[in-house]
């Protein structure tokens, strides 16, 4: 009999840094090619389908990038959260707090037409960052569980926004539980012409930068991330453990707000049920893909941006049902996790002999 | 308002109230033994999605609703044992692995179910279970309608929390269990393999949720939808910090969720409140977190949870 023990590695080699999420990927799509073949489609095909629709022409390239465009900043949220160990799994609600900001904001009539973006981007991170700052001063203050509190907050927003939208926020004409239109001054303009590539991929971009430089050139950064791997220790050596835990949560909150504000200036113009599906969730597994390096989320969202629009083609060509999308993120997250361990430890496999 | 309180609370409120509370039983005791054992199964939201879609499945195409209930546990069990591979085995991020599962489980869920039944214009629907009276008990006035007429699954979870509390603390398997979960190295050196308890509270936890998701898809409602749990799973999280890691007190705080559940319902149907009804499902999920608010200061968490046990880093 073969057993194996784990030996902790003294420090990671660069090469395997980089091979890790990559080797995840695969793994991840050869056991889902087991659900291709099991829907009776060939597993070549299917995914071949799926990356050539998501990246093959100008529009569907276009198409991916706006869909990477809010998971790039949930993904950027769950890092910035994780680092601290403040578990936030609420970004999905955060967007939520984020997309009925800007809708409030965009439709605002009175204002000068030229505030209206930068009024539903400062509202709607402001939105995010106020849902987050909820469960964290319930951790900080009173010890409850941040998984549960952002958890069940998902819940609470879901439902607060469903009964705005067929309460104040009914369309009075149709009676659909959709929110009025923004202004059209308040829609995001357009970076490529017929497609629908917004102003909120370079939203995107920047924060993206922004917060790789939070994170390693500036104190507040090297506190979150201190924080996070020693909560004692960094209070030992004078930092207000609980303050950082809320600022972490509060940009955290702000990022998912702006993925929210993105989908309502670029994309729908309003607010609807189903706004998000499920952005905030798959940025928790953006954010284990990219390790917590806020650049690595970059290539996380865009793969799996590939996936979400890919699955719909590969779903009508193949007729494999389009969840297989929410398999390959679930398998991707699981895949890494053990991915991850060879990171910190090396196997070693040692022969028993049976007496 | 005697007269809204009196519509309100009649004997078909409070037995809805122990229909509502009983895959929460399910889940929070289920929940209970893993996490006494230092395993937080954050799992368990897709655990009752996929065992709810597996029990439904069966039943569909068996026309028999146990062994639905024996394939929805079945899965649960297999669900447990990948969570206790990544948790227990490999010693990875609880919190992490335990979204991973939930994301997995409910992507197949959707998946298969969809592979199954494909888009059909009907709801796909089966016979459910019906209410057994239990002869005699339930002729007595009022309790009798209210607790000795109800689902099989009912007296299931009824029974399964004195069971539990007996187990737990009157049994040796039981403090081996805590004992794990409070002190590994302790238990480890009285030759209790951590592993071994860590991976049974998954077992049990799988097997409960497996009892909750068929519960819901097959007394509850007599259908699989995609919204059948909606957030059941991460209320038992919460219901277990609420109950302070005791049996009694974790159902005890199933059945407050399950009457302010009830009582949205009831205030729903009732229409003499007007707003959107989305207002009153929003209640429940609001005084869960409220109640925790109040509690947890004084939780006395399972000292190991959260903490991978490897003998050699003794």
């Amino acid at each position: 009999m073969i057993t194996f023990r784990l030996e902790p590695r003294e420090h990671t080699p660069l090469w395997l840094n980089a091979l890790l999420p990559l080797a995840a990927v695969l793994a991840t799509l050869i056991i889902c090619s087991g659900l291709i073949k099991l829907a009776g489609a060939s597993v070549i095909s299917a995914y071949v389908i799926m990356f050539k629709s998501a990246l093959f022409t100008k529009f569907d390239f276009a198409e991916t990038l706006v869909k990477a465009t809010p998971l790039v900043l949930t993904g950027l949220a769950v890092v910035v959260a994780f680092r601290a160990k403040f578990w936030n799994i609420g970004a999905e609600g955060q967007l939520l707090a984020g997309a009925m900001a800007a809708a409030y904001l965009g439709a605002l009539k009175g204002v000068p037409a030229w505030s209206l973006i930068p009024l539903m981007i400062v509202g709607g991170a402001v939105a995010g960052a106020i849902w987050a700052a909820i469960p964290a001063i319930l951790k900080t203050r009173y010890k409850v569980d941040d998984v549960v509190t952002t958890l069940l907050l998902n819940f609470v927003i879901d439902y607060g926004m469903m009964a705005l939208l067929n309460g104040p926020w009914k369309d009075p004409l149709s009676g659909y539980p959709d929110s009025p239109d923004i202004l059209p001054a308040a829609q995001f303009p357009i970076l490529l012409k017929h497609t629908r590539l917004h102003l909120g991929v370079l939203v995107a971009a920047v924060a993206t930068f922004i917060i790789w430089f939070l994170i390693r050139r500036t104190t507040l950064g090297f506190s979150i991330t201190a924080v996070g791997e020693n909560p004692k220790a960094s209070s030992f050596a004078g930092m207000s453990v609980s303050k950082i835990i809320f600022l972490a949560a509060a940009i955290s909150g702000a990022l998912a707000g702006l993925a929210g504000v993105g989908e309502v200036g670029g994309i729908q113009f309003q607010v609807m049920q189903g706004i998000s599906p499920g952005y905030g969730y798959t940025g928790i597994i953006i954010a284990m893909l990219a390790r917590l390096n806020p650049l690595g989320v970059i290539p996380a969202a865009f793969f799996f941006a590939v996936v979400i629009t890919g699955a719909e083609a590969m779903s009508r060509a193949t007729g494999v049902p389009v969840f297989l999308a929410d398999v390959i993120q679930g398998t991707a997250l699981v895949t890494m996790l053990v991915a991850l361990m060879f990171n910190q430890y090396r196997v070693k496999f040692k022969k028993v002999r049976h007496e | 308002m005697s007269e809204i309180l009196s519509q309100i609370f009649q004997i078909g409120f409070f037995a809805a109230l122990i229909r509502i509370a009983t895959p929460l039983i399910f889940g929070t005791i289920g929940e209970m033994y893993a996490e006494r054992a230092g395993v937080l199964n954050l799992g368990i939201e897709g655990m009752m999605m996929l065992t709810a879609m597996a029990g439904f499945s069966t039943t569909y195409f068996t026309h028999n609703l146990w062994l639905g209930v024996l394939a929805a546990m079945a899965t649960g069990v297999l669900a447990g044992l990948l969570m206790g591979l990544l948790t227990v085995s490999l010693g990875l991020s609880q919190h992490v692995s335990g979204i991973g599962i939930t994301l997995l489980c409910s992507g197949l869920s959707f998946f298969f179910y969809r592979l199954i039944f494909g888009q059909p214009a009907s709801l796909p629907k089966i016979k459910p279970f019906h209410t057994v009276a239990i002869p005699v008990l339930s002729k007595i006035p009022i309790i009798g309608p209210i607790v000795f007429n109800q689902f099989a699954l009912v007296y299931i979870a009824l029974i399964f929390v004195p069971v539990s509390a007996w187990l737990l603390y009157s049994t040796p398997w039981g403090l081996n269990l805590r004992t794990v979960g409070e002190n590994p190295k302790a238990a480890y050196s009285a030759g209790v393999s951590v592993s071994a308890y860590r991976y049974q509270g998954l077992i049990i936890a799988g097997a409960l949720s497996g009892l909750a998701g068929a519960f819901l898809a097959m007394a509850q409602y007599n259908a699989y939808t995609f919204g059948v749990v909606s957030g059941r799973g991460w209320v038992c999280i919460a219901l277990i910090v609420f109950g302070q890691w005791d049996p009694y007190k974790s159902a005890a705080g199933a059945f407050l969720f399950a009457f302010i559940d009830a009582l949205q319902l009831r205030l729903q149907a009732s229409g003499v409140i007007h707003v959107p009804y989305q207002v009153f499902l929003m209640m429940p999920f609001v005084f869960t977190i409220v109640g925790m608010a109040l509690v947890s200061r004084n939780a006395r968490v399972p000292a190991a949870l959260l903490k991978p046990f490897r003998k050699e880093e003794r």
